[in-house]
C-alpha cells in the first residue's frame, strides 16, 4: 500500500510534473532549433505523432528501447526533411506546410495504428522495452528526501531530454556551427554572402529539430503503455503546447526546461488539485473551488504575458530570429 | 530536375487519390443496392430489402470505444437476423453533435432509402427529433441512444440500466478492498453530476462496494471530457498516488487499468473486457450488449413503424434481465475469493425484479469461509453526500431518475476530489 501522508502526496505531485511533461521539453527544444534556422514549423504535433507510432512499433517489435529511439528520431526527421523540401527548396508557405505536416502526421499515425490492428504489440509483450523505460535510481542522490524522488528517480528518457536541452543550448550559443545557424535565422542574405551554406544548414537543422520532436512522441507512447485504441492520438495536443513554450522560453533551450516545469505544473495541477486540497485542507483547500479548466488555460495566459513583457522590455532581449517564417530566395536578395 | 519532381508529385497524388477512391467505396457500405439480392436465398423478402442507417460520432473502423461498441452491436444484430451489413447497413460516421451536420447525415441516409435511422450520440437528439417530425420522413423510423426525446409516431430513444452492472463491479471492487485491507477506491469519471448516466454509475458502484465493505470510500475525479486518454491516464495515476487500491472508470480507454497494472493495484473497467490489456489488475468491467436492443429494434422495424413503436415503446430501457448490460467474465486470477458467488446472488435479485439498486433497501453481502454468500436485505435510508434522504428506508427504487435523467447527486460514501 502506498504511503499516503500529505508530504508524500506533494512529492508525487512534483514527480508527476516531470514524468508527464518531459515530452513538452523534447517538442520545444526541437522547435527552437527549427526556428533558430528561420523556419516556423507548425507540424510539431504531426511530427511527434509519426515519431511516436514508428518508434513505438519498432521498439516493441525488437523489444529494444534504443531501436525505438533511433527509429522515432529518423522517421520524425523525415517529416522535417519533407518540411524542408517544401519550404526551403520549393518555397512553399511555412505556416500552411506546417499545418499540412500536422494533418499528415496524425493521419499517418492512425492509418498505421489501425492497419496493424490485431497484431498490435503491447508493452507486456516487450518486457525489455518496458524495463528500459523503468525508473532508474541514481545511487546516493535518489535516497535524499524529497529531491531524491522528484529529481533523481526518473526513467532514462527524462535525463536524455534534459541532456538534449543542455546540448542544444551549448550548440546554439557556444559553437561556431550554432553561430552560423543563428545567422541563417536572423539574416540569411548576410549569412549567404559570407559563405554559409544556407541550404545545408536549413536542411540539417530542420531534420535535427524534427528528430528531437519525434523522441518526445516516443516518450509519450511509452508513457501511455503503448496502448493504441484508435480514437485518441498519444501526442494529444502536446505539440501545440510546445509551440507556445518556444515563445515562453524566448527561444532558449535552457529556459525551455523552466517553461516545461511551469506548463507541467499547471497541467498536472489539473488532475492533482483535489488530491492536494484534501492532503492540505488548511493551506490548499481553496484549490477545490478553482474550475479545472482554468489550470488548462493558465499556461497560455502566462505565455501571452511573457510575450507582451518581452516585447515591451526591449527588442534586443527577444530571442525570436528576425527572419522567422520568411522563405529565403537567393535571387531576391 | 524540377520537371521530374513535379511529375513524381503528380503521380503520387494520382495514386493517393485512387487509394482514397477505393477506400471510400468499400467503407460507405451498401451504396450499391442491386447486389443485395444475391445474398443467401433462405431469407425473407423483407430481410434482404430492409435498409438500416446509422450515424456515428467516431469512426466506423475504430477498434475500441463507444462507436465501436455500437457498430459491433448493429452488425451482430443484422447478422443474427440474416441480413448483410455490407449492403444493408449505411453509415455516416465522424458526425459531430451539431444540428446541421446531423440533419445532413439524416438526409443522406434517407435519400439512400434507409427505413430505420439510428443515432448513437446524445447531442443528436434535437436534429433527430426535428427530422422525425418532417412529413417527408414520416415513414422512416428514428431511434436515438441515450437521449430523452421521442414522439408516439416514429421516434423513440433507448438506453440501458448500466448502473445495475456498475453495482456488480462495485461488489467485486469492495471484496478486493476487503482482501487488501485498503478501503480507498478510486473512480475516473468523464463527468459526474452533469449527466445522470455518469453520476448514477458512480453511485451504483459505491453502493455495491459498501454492500460488502461498509468502510469503503470512493474517491471520484472528473475529466470534463468524454475522450482524452492522456488525461485518463494521469487522473488514474493521481488517484493511485492518493492511495486508492482499486480504480474504476467511466471513460473509454483502458489507460486507468494500465495505470493500475503498472502501479500494482487493481481496477474495474468499462465498455469492454479490459483483462486483456491489464491481466494482473483488471477484475471485471461493466459492459453493454447493444445487439440485444438492435436485434429487437430492427426486427420490429421491418414490420412497420406502428409495430415498432408498439413493441419498443417511446423509451426503451433494458437491464441485466434482458441481457442488455452485463459484466465481463471475472478475472479469477485477480478477484477476491467469493466474487463470482456474490455477483451471481445479486444478479439473481435484480433479474427477478425483487430488488433494485436505488431503493430504500440496502444489501449486506458477506462471503463465508466456505465460499458461500449471504445476502441480507436491510431497510435503510438512501442518502446523498449532504445527508439528505433521497429514498426513505424501505422505499421503492428511484431508477426512474436515472432513466429520465434527473439524478444529480452523489450517494454517501462518494468523495469528490
Amino acid at each position: 500500500m502506498n504511503d499516503t501522508s500529505a508530504a508524500s502526496i506533494l512529492v508525487l505531485f512534483l514527480f508527476n510534473i516531470i514524468v508527464y511533461n518531459i515530452p513538452l521539453l523534447y517538442g520545444t527544444v526541437g522547435e527552437i532549433i527549427t526556428e533558430k534556422a528561420g523556419s516556423l514549423n507548425l507540424g510539431v504535433e504531426g511530427t511527434m505523432a509519426v515519431g511516436a507510432m514508428f518508434g513505438y512499433l519498432a521498439g516493441a517489435w525488437t523489444d529494444n528501447i534504443l531501436v525505438g529511439l533511433v527509429v522515432s528520431f529518423l522517421t520524425a526527421a523525415l517529416c522535417g526533411l519533407l518540411f524542408a523540401v517544401l519550404t526551403v527548396s520549393l518555397q512553399a508557405n511555412q505556416n500552411v506546410t506546417g499545418l499540412t505536416i500536422t494533418t499528415f502526421g496524425v493521419g499517418l499515425y492512425f492509418f498505421i495504428g489501425k492497419g496493424v490492428g490485431q497484431n498490435w504489440p503491447t508493452m507486456q509483450q516487450a518486457p525489455g522495452l518496458s524495463a528500459a523505460f523503468g525508473e532508474i535510481h541514481i545511487p546516493v542522490l535518489s535516497d535524499l528526501p524529497v529531491v531524491g524522488k522528484v529529481l533523481f528517480s526518473h526513467n532514462p528518457l527524462v535525463y536524455l531530454g534534459l541532456a538534449i536541452a543542455v546540448l542544444a543550448w551549448w550548440y546554439l550559443s557556444c559553437t561556431r556551427m550554432g553561430l552560423k545557424l543563428r545567422a541563417v535565422g536572423e539574416n540569411p542574405g548576410a549569412a549567404d554572402s559570407v559563405g554559409v551554406n544556407i541550404l545545408l544548414y536549413k536542411y540539417l537543422n530542420l531534420m535535427l529539430g524534427s528528430g528531437i520532436m519525434g523522441l518526445g512522441g516516443f516518450y509519450m507512447a511509452l508513457n501511455m503503455s503503448g496502448s493504441f485504441e484508435g480514437s485518441n492520438c498519444w501526442v494529444n495536443g502536446y505539440g501545440w503546447i510546445a509551440i507556445a513554450l518556444v515563445i515562453f522560453a524566448n527561444w532558449n533551450p535552457l529556459y525551455a526546461i523552466l517553461g516545461t516545469v511551469v506548463f507541467g505544473f499547471f497541467n498536472t495541477l489539473q488532475v492533482y488539485a483535489g488530491t492536494l486540497a484534501s492532503a492540505f485542507p488548511d493551506g490548499l483547500g481553496w484549490l477545490n473551488a478553482v474550475p479545472p479548466h482554468l489550470f488548462k488555460a493558465l499556461p497560455f495566459i502566462i505565455t501571452a504575458i511573457v510575450l507582451v513583457v518581452s516585447s515591451i522590455r526591449n527588442r534586443e532581449g527577444s530571442g525570436q530570429p528576425a527572419a522567422l517564417g520568411l522563405n529565403y530566395f537567393r535571387e531576391e536578395r | 530536375m524540377k520537371k521530374f519532381l513535379a511529375m513524381a508529385l503528380a503521380v503520387a497524388m494520382t495514386l493517393s487519390l485512387a487509394a482514397c477512391g477505393s477506400n471510400s467505396s468499400s467503407s460507405s457500405a451498401g451504396s450499391n443496392t442491386g447486389s443485395s439480392s444475391s445474398a443467401s436465398g433462405s431469407q425473407t423478402a423483407s430481410n434482404t430489402d430492409f435498409k438500416v442507417g446509422a450515424i456515428y460520432i467516431n469512426g466506423q473502423n475504430d477498434t475500441a470505444g463507444y462507436t465501436y461498441q455500437h457498430h459491433k452491436g448493429i452488425t451482430t444484430a443484422m447478422e443474427n437476423l440474416g441480413m448483410d451489413p455490407a449492403t444493408q447497413l449505411l453509415i455516416v460516421d465522424q458526425v459531430p453533435e451539431n444540428d446541421t451536420e446531423v440533419s445532413n447525415a439524416i438526409d443522406t441516409l434517407a435519400s439512400q432509402g434507409c427505413q430505420l435511422i439510428i443515432g448513437i450520440s446524445f447531442g443528436y437528439l434535437n436534429a433527430m427529433d426535428a427530422a422525425a417530425a418532417k412529413p417527408e420522413y414520416s415513414d422512416i423510423i428514428f431511434t436515438h441512444a441515450t437521449g430523452y426525446l421521442s414522439n408516439p409516431d416514429n421516434f423513440n430513444n433507448y438506453f440501458g440500466r448500466i448502473y445495475q452492472a456498475r453495482y456488480l463491479t462495485g461488489i467485486a471492487a469492495g471484496l478486493k478492498s476487503l482482501e487488501t485491507g485498503n478501503n480507498s477506491l478510486g473512480y475516473v469519471a468523464a463527468y459526474n453530476l452533469d449527466y445522470a448516466e455518469t453520476c448514477s454509475g458512480i453511485n451504483a458502484f459505491t453502493l455495491g462496494a459498501l454492500a460488502v465493505n461498509p468502510n469503503a470510500t470512493v474517491t471520484v475525479k472528473t475529466l470534463d471530457t468524454w475522450g482524452d486518454e492522456t488525461l485518463e491516464r494521469q487522473t488514474a495515476q493521481a488517484l493511485i498516488d492518493a492511495g486508492c487500491g482499486v480504480i474504476a472508470q467511466h471513460c473509454d480507454s483502458a489507460q486507468p487499468q494500465l495505470a493500475a497494472q503498472e502501479s500494482g493495484v487493481f481496477g474495474c473497467g468499462y465498455n469492454s473486457d479490459m483483462t486483456e490489456q491489464a491481466p494482473d489488475a483488471h477484475i471485471t468491467a461493466a459492459i453493454w450488449h447493444w445487439d440485444v436492443y438492435y436485434q429487437a429494434a430492427i426486427e420490429a422495424a421491418m414490420q412497420g413503424k406502428e409495430h415498432f413503436m408498439e413493441t419498443m415503446g417511446e423509451a426503451y430501457y433494458a437491464g441485466l434481465a434482458e441481457g442488455m448490460v452485463d459484466i465481463s467474465p471475472i478475472n479469477e486470477a485477480v478477484a477476491a475469493p467469493g466474487t463470482q458467488a456474490a455477483v451471481d446472488a445479486v444478479t439473481e435479485l435484480i433479474v427477478s425484479g425483487e430488488w433494485d439498486v436505488f431503493s430504500g433497501v440496502k444489501l449486506n453481502i458477506t462471503v463465508n469461509e466456505d465460499g458461500t454468500v449471504n445476502v441480507e436485505q436491510v431497510d435503510a435510508d438512501l442518502k446523498d453526500t449532504a445527508g439528505n434522504v433521497i429514498v426513505p428506508a424501505g422505499g421503492a427504487s428511484v431508477d426512474d431518475s436515472v432513466i429520465k435523467g434527473s439524478m444529480n447527486y452523489n450517494v454517501e460514501g462518494v468523495v469528490v476530489s
